[in-house]
C-alpha cells in the first residue's frame, strides 16, 4: 500500500529559529493521526505544509504517493481534490450561505447539474446532523458549533480520502465536542477516511486517535500507539498526558492499566 | 476506496441484458466515485434514466468496485429518486444508500410575496430612519462626552487628538497637493481659450480666485479626505467591532465615544480647514503657472491681482466650510464604522456605504453654505 502522506527529511526554519530538524512522519491509509506538541512547535506549521500552503525549507512532502513539490500544477489540483481540511475557525466564505458554501466545491467541478447539487448538499447537512432549515443562513448567524459541522460537510462533499481537522474540538462545549468526536468516528468508519488533526484536547485525542506524533525538540520524539506514546518518559508527554488532566482523560478509556505503576512514580516527583 | 491508484479500477460501465426469467436487465461495473464520474456525470445519468424507464428492470450493481455518495446519488437519481424493486447491491455499498430517501425531501421554496416591493421600499424608509436616529444619537453622546471633557480636561485624550491630527492631515499632504495643482493647471487651461476669445484675460485671476478658494478647494480636499481617511476610520472602528475590541473597551468602562470617535472629530475638525487652505494655495499655483504660459500672466501679477479679485472672507468662509465638512466625514465614518456587524462581508459594505454617505453630505452641505452666503464675499469690481 502506498502512504496517503510521506514527509521526509523536513526542515523548517524561520530566520534563525528551526521549527523543524529532519523530521520524518509517514501516514497509511485508514489511520487517524494526531498531532500534538507544546505551543511554538510546528504543529500547524507541519500540517500547512503537508497542505502545500508553505514551503519547507528542505525536504521533501509526498501526498497520495505524489511530491508536493516540484510537481506540476494540474497534478497538485487533482491532489487537492482528493483531500478535505477542516479549518479551525471553519472558514466558511462569510458573503455565501450555508447550502452556497457545501455547493461551492461541487459546482466547481461543472461536471453536475443543480438539482445533484441540491441533493447532495441535503444529503451532506444530514451526515453532520445540521437540521435544513438552516442551509438558508448566512455564517454569521450561526453559532461556533454550527459552524464547525458545516465546515465538515463542505470539507467531506467531494468524497476526500483524507481529510485535516486542525483543532476540531477548539473552543466548543464539552457536549458538543463529544458530539464532534463521535461525528468524526462514525464517519471515518463509515467512509473509510484517512485523518490527519491536529489537538489540544486530551479526550478528543484519547478518543479519537489510532497513532499520534508528538512534536518536541523540533522532530518526532513518538509516532505510535497511545500506550507507546505514554511509556516515554520525556517532559512534553510527562506533562500533557500524565498530568491530572491526562490522567483522567486516561483513565476513562483504560489505556492506563498497564502504566499504573510508572505513572504514580511521576506523580511523585 | 483507498487504494486509488491501483492500476485494476476500472472505468463506470453500464451493460443492458436480459435476466434468467426474461426480464429486461441492467449491471453497472466498474468504479462510480467522484473520481471517475466527474468527467463523465452527465451523459452515464441520461443513459441509465434511460433504462429506469422501465420499472421491471433488474438492477444488477454488486459488480461495482468502488462506490461512494456522489455515485449513489447519481444512480438513485436517473432511477427517479427512489428504488427500483429489483435490485441487487454488493455488500457494504448499502451504506451509501441507506439515507438518500431523506435526501429527496426538498428545501421548502420562500412564498411568493405580492407585495415584495412595497415591503422593500418599507424597509429602505426603516433603515434610513434608523441610520438618522444612528447619527443624532451619536451626535448627542459626543457633544455630553465634550462638556463632561470641558469640566475635566486633563482627562482629554490629547494624544489621541494629536496621533489623529497627524494621520488625517499630514500623512495627506502630499496627495491633497498633487490633485489641488493638476485641477489648478487643468482648469487655468479650459478658461484661458474662453477668455482669450473675449479679449478677458486678466479675469482669469477672478475666475481662479473664487473658483477655488471659496468652492473647489474646500469640495476637493473634503472629496480626498472623505475617501482616504473616512474609509480607514471605518475600517478601523469595523475591525474593532468583528474582533470584539469595542466590546472590550465597554466592560472595561471605557466610553468608545470619548477614547476612539471623539478624537477622530476633532481632528478633522481641526485638520480639514488647513487642509483645504494647503490645497487651494497649491491649486493656485497650478493654475497661475498655466496661467503664465497660456496667456503670458506672470505669476508675481497674478498672486498681486489676488487680494483685489477675492475678498478676504471668503478665506474664512473656506476654513468654516472645512470645520464642517471634517465633522461630517469623522461623524459618518464613525457612524458607519460602529454598525458594521461582525463578519467580514458586513465590513465591505460598511466601508463603501461610508464614504458614498460622507461625499454626498459633503455636496450637500456645500449646497447649504452656496445659499446661505450666496451675498458674502463677492465683489463685482
Amino acid at each position: 500500500m502506498i502512504p496517503v502522506i510521506e514527509v521526509a527529511g523536513l526542515w523548517t526554519q524561520f530566520g534563525d529559529h528551526v521549527v523543524h530538524k529532519d523530521l520524518n512522519l509517514t501516514v497509511m491509509p485508514g489511520e487517524v493521526v494526531s498531532l500534538v506538541g507544546g505551543s511554538g512547535s510546528g504543529k500547524t506549521t507541519l500540517m500547512r505544509q503537508i497542505l502545500g500552503l508553505e514551503q519547507p525549507a528542505r525536504g521533501s512532502v509526498k501526498v497520495f504517493g505524489i511530491p508536493l513539490q516540484g510537481s506540476s500544477v494540474q497534478l497538485v489540483q487533482k491532489i487537492r481534490k482528493r483531500w478535505g481540511v477542516l479549518f479551525q475557525e471553519g472558514a466558511l466564505y462569510s458573503a455565501l450561505s450555508v447550502f452556497d458554501n457545501i455547493a461551492l466545491p461541487l459546482r466547481e467541478l461543472r461536471a453536475f447539474d443543480e438539482d445533484f447539487v441540491r441533493d447532495m448538499v441535503m444529503l451532506k447537512l444530514d451526515m453532520v446532523d445540521i437540521e435544513r432549515r438552516h442551509a438558508s443562513k448566512m455564517p454569521a448567524d450561526l453559532s461556533g458549533g454550527m459552524i464547525k459541522r458545516i465546515a465538515l460537510a463542505r470539507a467531506l462533499v467531494l468524497e476526500p480520502e483524507l481529510v485535516f481537522l486542525d483543532e476540531p474540538t477548539a473552543g466548543l462545549d464539552p457536549d458538543r465536542s463529544e458530539s464532534f468526536v463521535t461525528l468524526i468516528r462514525s464517519l471515518h468508519e463509515k467512509l473509510n477516511l484517512t485523518v490527519v488533526m491536529v489537538t489540544h484536547d486530551l479526550d478528543t485525542l484519547v478518543s479519537l486517535s489510532d497513532k499520534i506524533a508528538v512534536l518536541a525538540e523540533q522532530k518526532l520524539i513518538v509516532y505510535g500507539s497511545l500506550r507507546e506514546a505514554i511509556s516515554v518518559k520525556h517532559p512534553f508527554i510527562v506533562n500533557f498526558f500524565l498530568g491530572e488532566r491526562g490522567l483522567r482523560a486516561l483513565s476513562a478509556v483504560g489505556a492506563l492499566e498497564k502504566n499504573r505503576d510508572r505513572t504514580t512514580g511521576n506523580e511523585g516527583r | 476506496m483507498q487504494q486509488a491508484s491501483a492500476p485494476a479500477v476500472l472505468d463506470p460501465e453500464v451493460t443492458q441484458s436480459r435476466a434468467a426469467n426474461g426480464a429486461p436487465a441492467a449491471a453497472l461495473s466498474g468504479a462510480w466515485d467522484i473520481r471517475a464520474l466527474e468527467s463523465r456525470a452527465r451523459s452515464l445519468k441520461s443513459q441509465l434514466k434511460q433504462l429506469a424507464a422501465d420499472p421491471g428492470r433488474h438492477w444488477d450493481l454488486s459488480r461495482i468496485q468502488r462506490l461512494d455518495h456522489i455515485g449513489a446519488l447519481l444512480i438513485w437519481q436517473a432511477w427517479g429518486k427512489r428504488r427500483p424493486a429489483d435490485l441487487a447491491l454488493a455488500h457494504g455499498h448499502e451504506v451509501f444508500f441507506s439515507n438518500l430517501d431523506s435526501a429527496a425531501a426538498a428545501v421548502p421554496a420562500a412564498p411568493f410575496d405580492a407585495l415584495r416591493l412595497v415591503r422593500a421600499l418599507g424597509a429602505v424608509m426603516l433603515i434610513a430612519g434608523e441610520h438618522l436616529r444612528g447619527i443624532v444619537q451619536l451626535i448627542g453622546q459626543i457633544l455630553i462626552d465634550s462638556f463632561v471633557l470641558l469640566r475635566h480636561p486633563l482627562h482629554g485624550p490629547w494624544r489621541e487628538i494629536s496621533a489623529s491630527v497627524y494621520r488625517v492631515g499630514t500623512q495627506a499632504l502630499g496627495i491633497t497637493a498633487l490633485v489641488g495643482f493638476l485641477i489648478g493647471v487643468v482648469l487655468s487651461y479650459l478658461s484661458a481659450e474662453q477668455l482669450k476669445a473675449f479679449g478677458a484675460n486678466i479675469f482669469i485671476i477672478n475666475l481662479l480666485g473664487m473658483g477655488i478658494v471659496r468652492e473647489l478647494g474646500p469640495v476637493i480636499a473634503a472629496v480626498l479626505v472623505a475617501g482616504r481617511s473616512g474609509s480607514a476610520i471605518t475600517a478601523q472602528l469595523g475591525v474593532m467591532r468583528v474582533t470584539e475590541e469595542l466590546d472590550a473597551l465597554t466592560v472595561m468602562g471605557i466610553p468608545h465615544t470619548v477614547r476612539l470617535i471623539l478624537p477622530k472629530i476633532v481632528a478633522l475638525a481641526i485638520a480639514m480647514p488647513l487642509l483645504i487652505l494647503w490645497t487651494s494655495g497649491i491649486a493656485l499655483i497650478g493654475g497661475a503657472l498655466a496661467a503664465n504660459t497660456q496667456l503670458g500672466i506672470s505669476v508675481h501679477s497674478f498672486f498681486s491681482g489676488l487680494p483685489d479679485a477675492v475678498p478676504g472672507v471668503n478665506l474664512w468662509l473656506a476654513m468654516g466650510k472645512g470645520i464642517v465638512f471634517g465633522g461630517l466625514i469623522a461623524l459618518v465614518a464613525c457612524h458607519f464604522g460602529l454598525r458594521v456587524q461582525p463578519n467580514t462581508e458586513s465590513l465591505g459594505i460598511g466601508t463603501t456605504n461610508s464614504v458614498v454617505t460622507s461625499i454626498t453630505a459633503v455636496i450637500i452641505a456645500d449646497a447649504v453654505f452656496a445659499v446661505i452666503f450666496s451675498d458674502v464675499g463677492i465683489s463685482l469690481s
